[in-house]
């Protein structure tokens, strides 16, 4: 926090009062709060004092205080709080506050603060020789696309060079500071782009007489308005930020870990320290691909509830199972399958290749889903690797996969 | 890229009328009696749906804020607060609002007054923007004039709008620390509970939100909530005000839609890096408070709560603060916890005296003036800091930090090697007088 005192009572005034035109707009502002909450207008009330006398002296808080009702110590502690206050006497004809904030000093604030040095005073909030002007750094002011850039009383003048600023600290010591043009220095429409407007360049776009018109011709085309029922659709399609990251706590998966260890773990400490992957919720689950066909959005639902609970034994889509015959075939030599699955085919009544080969999507979805596999039949394509198997046995697989069936 | 016809601020150059016609002739105050007319239930469950996200930093859902507001008066006003005290270094988009298209705000303050139930809202504006408060007040005018807001007015919801002004208090920012401002004390943060939807200003049940939040609510109002959460991706949707600044080459204020990439807005906008896309050292991606990221971690980045989230940081005010490697990146954090020091309220210990304790080490760490055990130790003290205050300005005085020994931490040995390297020439230096 900063420390802020009253200027030495060498140069405090005695006395303090409100010109005709503050008085009123004094009157003006307490009227805005409520009855018995005077107190809220002390802040605009002592602005209005520094622009009177220039800058807070502690007779005008004293008698800003009785004109609000309040002790004279909370007076106090708001001039000395706010620092926009100047508690001590500036610069008669300017008082140049530089925002040195990292925006302003990224675009040269630093040799701004220079200018005010030399021409100035070495030291901010002293005046120079003649009493005219001082500089004071200050915090961001709020302008940080128009960088570098100082605030003289009212006005801010940005996007300023250090041969700029030299030249408009010269028109203020001139007294000519009313000539100099508020806003950016270079040329710019305020906060657009140098180089021209990237948006809103021509108003038509935006009137609204261009809009009822647009929505007019909208509405004579189509009938129906689609224009808004179709959006809810739109927002679907485009996949959360965390889509197809797997969902775990590993240690090995934290992007923080540029390179595994190099250090050899014993089996039994590594299975010690090693995390489970947390179940699999329904909202963990990725999202449905990109409906690209207008029968997809009946689906979704449909799959997301495989999904989430294991699918009947009744449903429709079960394949069908056959009584175990007397030459079984090795599911096993399907990649995907192993002894346990295999058991669990064999429950369900599938023993051969050739029951595999022949499921049709829905059947192979049913089964997915029974295994809770999340789409494993598919991308490790069984049927295919059925057919081969029940076409030529591991021959034609490696032909057809080129390498030895697992 | 988002088209003109999409935005919502359509004057934010203030190169179009600026007065109540030309911003009704844009379509504001266009339909305002009929939304009333659809009740506060309707306006609140429609805020909620567009997904709305608060624009002052923090993305707290504006809908929900609003809906925290007691339905039946207890015998005490209800206000509505808006924080334009905009101080968060980076940032400078309430003031285009403020200065160029004030309607937008006015006629988000009686629709959000309405909805809350308030008799009146205070625009709290920070002292520093003088010219923005004279447009704003000129608006209320000429909107008091029209009579679509006051007593008796056409829209048939009695509501006064009073602008009142801060004097260079970043902490004023704080929805508590403002309220303690408006009632005429010092900016120190009050504890929550009791939140201020329950005790506010004067007492009295008070939603604060920030300008932009409240600015573009009739706009979604008017349009649909379906309408504004089409753009953007799930739960950061919308448009949003974008500024560029530092080290590109044309730095601006700029709407876009949420989740636009790094590079696009850059491009689009910005004009590119100064020096190229090779010569990107470091970016800010939300105003002082958020943690600095490396160049080439948020070039492809979407820019929004999420996107910057995944990388460690926040997306803040949208403030993007661009350094280009010419820049001196432990000098740049050391300025911000100048900043933070300087802005303390003094309340709290851990933020009064750790803030300066913090600068103090990073003025020392620029020049390389330290052991190298002391990064560690600052970024203990920073999380000594964090979380242990009343608001939350310790947090964020200690976030830039952490971000900064996060990502350039050979950067700070490097100094301290050189510097421990030269130290037996530290000879006194010859000033030629001037």
């Amino acid at each position: 926090m900063s420390v802020r005192r009253l200027a030495d009572a060498s140069v405090q005034p005695a006395s303090f009062a409100f010109n005709k035109a503050n008085a009123a707009s004094a009157k003006k502002w307490i009227a805005k709060y409520p009855k018995g909450r005077e107190q809220s207008a002390i802040i605009p009330l002592l602005m209005l004092a520094q622009e009177q006398e220039g800058w807070v002296t502690k007779a005008a808080i004293e008698s800003i205080c009785e004109m609000l009702g309040m002790p004279y110590i909370r007076g106090l502690e708001v001039a000395t709080f706010y620092t926009q206050y100047q508690l001590k006497p500036v610069g008669t004809r300017a008082h140049i506050q530089v925002c040195g904030t990292t925006p302003c000093m990224l675009r040269g604030s630093e040799e701004l603060m220079d200018v005010c040095r030399s021409k100035i005073h070495h030291d901010q909030f002293h005046t120079n020789e003649a009493g005219t002007l001082s500089w004071e750094e200050v915090e961001c002011l709020g302008a940080c696309v128009n960088a570098p850039m100082v605030m003289i009383f009212k006005d801010t003048y940005e996007d300023l060079t250090p041969e700029r600023l030299a030249e408009i600290i010269d028109d203020f010591e001139a007294g000519k500071g009313h000539s100099v043009p508020v806003g950016p220095q270079n040329g710019r429409h305020f906060s657009a782009p140098v180089s021209g407007f990237t948006a809103l360049a021509d108003e038509k776009a935006i009137l609204k007489a261009t809009r009822d018109k647009a929505t007019k011709a909208a509405a004579r085309t189509t009938k129906e308005p689609p224009a808004i029922a179709a959006e809810p659709a739109k927002v679907a399609v485009v996949p959360p930020s965390n889509a197809a990251k797997p969902k775990t706590n590993a240690i090995e998966t934290s992007p923080a870990v540029k390179t595994p260890s190099k250090v050899k773990a014993a089996p039994a400490a590594e299975k010690a320290v090693s995390v489970k992957a947390p179940k699999a919720t329904a909202a963990a689950k990725p999202v449905p691909a990109p409906a690209t066909t207008p029968a997809a959005p009946k689906k979704a639902p449909a799959k997301k509830e495989a999904a989430s609970a294991k699918p009947s034994l009744d449903d429709k889509n079960r394949p069908k199972g056959i009584s175990k015959p007397a030459a079984v075939d090795d599911l096993k030599l399907i990649s995907g399958v192993g002894p346990k699955i295999e058991a669990t085919l064999h429950e369900l009544g599938i023993f051969t290749y050739a029951q595999v080969a022949s499921w049709k999507k829905a059947e192979r979805e049913w089964v997915d889903g029974y295994l809770s596999f999340h789409g494993r039949i598919e991308r490790e394509d069984w049927v295919k690797q059925a057919k081969a198997l029940a076409k030529g046995g591991i021959q034609e697989y490696i032909r057809v996969f080129g390498k030895k069936p697992v | 890229m988002l088209q003109d016809k999409d935005r919502i601020f359509t004057n934010i150059y203030g190169h179009f009328d600026q007065s109540l016609a030309g911003a009704m002739a844009r379509g504001q105050w266009d339909g305002t009696k009929a939304i009333i007319d659809k009740g506060r239930d309707w306006i609140i469950n429609e805020m909620k749906a567009s997904g709305l996200r608060g624009r002052g930093g923090a993305g707290f859902p504006t809908g929900l804020k609003w809906s925290f507001m007691p339905k039946q008066s207890d015998g005490r006003p209800s206000y509505l607060v808006v924080n334009a005290d905009e101080s968060e270094p980076g940032t400078c988009k309430d003031r285009d609002i403020l200065r160029h298209d004030p309607h937008t705000l006015v006629e988000g303050c009686l629709l959000a007054g309405f909805a809350m139930g308030a008799v009146a809202a205070y625009i709290y504006v920070r002292g520093e923007f003088i010219r923005e408060r004279e447009a704003l007040q000129r608006a209320i005018d000429e909107a008091y004039e029209a009579k679509l807001i006051g007593k008796g007015n056409k829209n048939g919801y009695d509501f006064d709008v009073y602008v009142h002004h801060g004097a260079g208090a970043y902490i004023c920012g704080e929805e508590t620390a403002l309220l303690e401002s408006l009632e005429g004390k010092k900016g120190q943060p009050r504890l929550k509970p009791p939140f201020p939807a329950n005790v506010g200003l004067y007492g009295c049940p008070t939603t604060v939100n920030n300008v932009e939040s409240i600015a573009v609510a009739p706009t979604i109002l008017r349009r649909g909530a379906a309408w504004f959460s089409s753009i953007g991706r799930p739960n950061n949707v919308g448009t949003k005000l974008f500024m560029l600044v530092g080290h590109v080459n044309t730095p601006c204020t700029v709407e876009e839609a949420m989740g636009i990439t790094f590079r696009e807005l850059v491009e689009k906008h910005g004009g590119g890096v100064r020096g190229g896309w090779d010569n990107l050292l470091a970016v800010i991606p939300g105003g002082a408070s958020c943690p600095v990221i490396k160049g080439p971690d948020i070039l492809d980045a979407p820019m929004d709560f999420d996107g910057m989230r995944e990388l460690k940081s926040s997306f803040g005010t949208a403030a993007v603060i661009i350094m280009d490697k010419s820049t001196d990146i432990v000098k740049a954090i050391a300025r911000l916890s100048y900043f933070f020091k300087h802005e303390s309220c003094g309340q709290c210990t851990p933020c009064r005296e750790g803030t300066g304790w913090m600068w103090r080490v990073m003025e020392r760490l620029v020049r390389g003036e330290a052991q190298k055990r002391e990064i560690d130790m600052l970024l203990d003290v920073t999380k000594q800091i964090e979380g242990h205050t009343i608001c939350a300005l310790g947090d964020a005085a200690a976030w830039p930090i952490q971000g900064l020994i996060r990502n350039f931490r050979p950067e700070i040995e490097r100094r301290i090697d050189e510097f421990t390297r030269n130290a037996h020439r530290a000879e006194p230096v010859l000033v030629a007088a001037e």
